[in-house]
């Protein structure tokens, strides 16, 4: 959900861009964090654990813990909380480690 | 490669100062960070600073963010951002910083080099801990304040630090509901004026409690709390559930000292800080002579404290390259008092004594 009406901080750019989640049209602002635009649209799961495929979400929002990782446009492991937003951008759950386009 | 006087490791609160300072010397300064943009966590302080005028008090920590990056463009400090340093060693009698930039490794040759690297938050192992929903404070703080999205509609804040105290009353200001504030402390940590702006809001503050599990198969659904008696152990029976979606993590920082354990720099260990310190003189100048620490990374206090260390660094680094000597004794002092003015009261009394301690450590330390 965005942040509408907010008592101090001046009213926001609206949504100038699309992204796909898992396929699916996300709504999203230029610069903003990939994590950013997932949130604002209900998205809680970001990527499985290898072993157990246990479910994680944004963490640390500072690109240190890595439990935000998504796979980006074929790319596994890309920190979804310090990666902006591109129009058009793939993001895809991250189902454990991830592979490599061409490994 | 490219060379520069100072280099500064940060572009928060101390480092835009150090470089503000070192600049205004005269002297050659590079700020390089990791960050998209610079500002540390200014621009996510929506909240009007406290201290007195020379504080900045009453203006708002993104305005304040605003001011000191228009001042290192009109002074001309090179910014190099998307840059994260993983290196720093000793070279050709100065020191080297390497750094990744667009997937490239690169190095800057510096004489002397100040450690702005700020803090991280801690974490708090709990079952349900890593459900998608838990994050730290400072991570919601971001998204509601920053990008201006709420990371929940029902939330429960553990921590009641200024760190959570703020956060939960911009959570509510970004139309979310805050559930409940948990602390395992009999007495809230945090100022009273924050504590009450959450009260009169409605949201209950559970003192000598803490998180025991949070709940949910792919997400939180709710928090199970409970109560702690005066040796912070369970109360069998005083347990609760709470409905929420979302657990912010308001439990503490830890400086990122890296880089500072990497370049060898003498530590001490003072918890009340945050943890492992490096050790620094009133110049803030580490036990490595021309490596300088300031802000967080030299002990977890506030942006207003950051920002002092970062001036007085900035100015020392310039005076030890033989700049402005007359002018640098006097920066120093006035630094020091409004530093000093900073870590008064019941709340930084206790910050000015470890302060005090970490002072004193370099006086024992080996150079």
């Amino acid at each position: 959900m965005r942040v509408v009406k907010h008592p101090i901080l001046p009213d926001d750019a609206a949504p100038d861009c699309i992204i796909y989640h898992d396929g699916q049209p996300v709504p999203a602002k230029s610069g903003e964090p990939i994590a950013a635009a997932l949130l604002a649209a209900g998205v809680r799961v970001f990527r499985e654990t290898a072993k157990k495929r246990n479910p994680r979400g944004i963490y640390c929002g500072i690109g240190r813990c890595t439990d935000c990782v998504m796979v980006v446009d074929g790319e596994p492991n890309v920190r979804t909380c310090v990666t902006p937003v591109r129009q058009g951008m793939e993001v895809r759950t991250q189902k454990g480690l991830g592979e490599w386009k061409n490994s | 490669m490219k060379k520069t006087q100072i280099l500064i490791v940060g572009a928060g609160p101390a480092g835009l100062c150090a470089a503000i300072e070192a600049a205004r010397a005269g002297a050659k300064a590079f700020i390089i960070d990791e960050n998209s943009k610079p500002g540390g966590q200014l621009f996510k302080q929506i909240h009007k600073f406290f201290g007195s005028y020379e504080h900045r008090a009453g203006v708002r920590g993104y305005a304040i963010g605003t001011d000191l990056l228009r001042e290192t463009e009109e002074l001309g400090v090179e910014v190099i951002l998307n840059a994260p340093v993983y290196g720093l060693f000793r070279h050709d009698g100065g020191m080297m910083v390497s750094y990744m930039k667009d997937g490239r490794e690169k190095a800057i040759l510096a004489e002397k080099i100040i450690l702005a690297t700020g803090a991280a938050e801690n974490a708090l192992a709990f079952p349900g801990g890593t459900l998608p929903g838990v994050m730290g404070a400072g991570c919601a703080q971001t998204m509601i304040n920053v990008n201006r999205v709420l990371p929940g509609g029902k939330i429960i804040m553990i921590g009641s630090g200024n760190v959570g105290l703020i956060v939960a009353y911009q959570l509510l200001q970004a139309g979310a509901e805050v559930s409940a504030l948990i602390e395992a402390a009999p007495f809230i940590g945090g100022y009273g004026v924050h504590a009450s702006k959450i009260r009169r809001a409605g949201t209950p503050i559970f003192v000598s409690h803490t998180i025991e599990r949070a709940l949910g198969k792919t997400r939180v659904d709710a928090v199970e709390i409970v109560r702690l008696d005066e040796s912070f152990q369970p109360v069998p029976g005083a347990r609760r559930v709470i409905e929420a979606d979302t657990v912010c993590l308001a439990v503490g920082l830890s400086p990122l000292t890296e880089l500072a354990w990497m370049a060898g720099c003498d530590f001490t260990w003072i918890p009340q800080l945050g943890g492992h310190i490096p050790i620094h003189n009133e110049n803030m100048e580490t036990t490595i002579p021309g490596l300088y620490a300031a802000g967080d990374i030299t002990g977890s206090e506030e942006a207003s404290t950051a920002m002092e260390e970062g001036r007085l660094a900035g100015i020392a680094a310039a005076e030890a390259l033989g700049l402005t000597a007359e002018r640098a004794k006097d920066i120093k002092l006035e630094v020091w008092a409004r530093m000093n003015a900073l870590r008064t009261g019941p709340f930084g009394q206790k910050r000015f004594e470890a302060k005090a301690q970490l002072l004193e450590s370099a006086k024992g330390a080996a150079r």
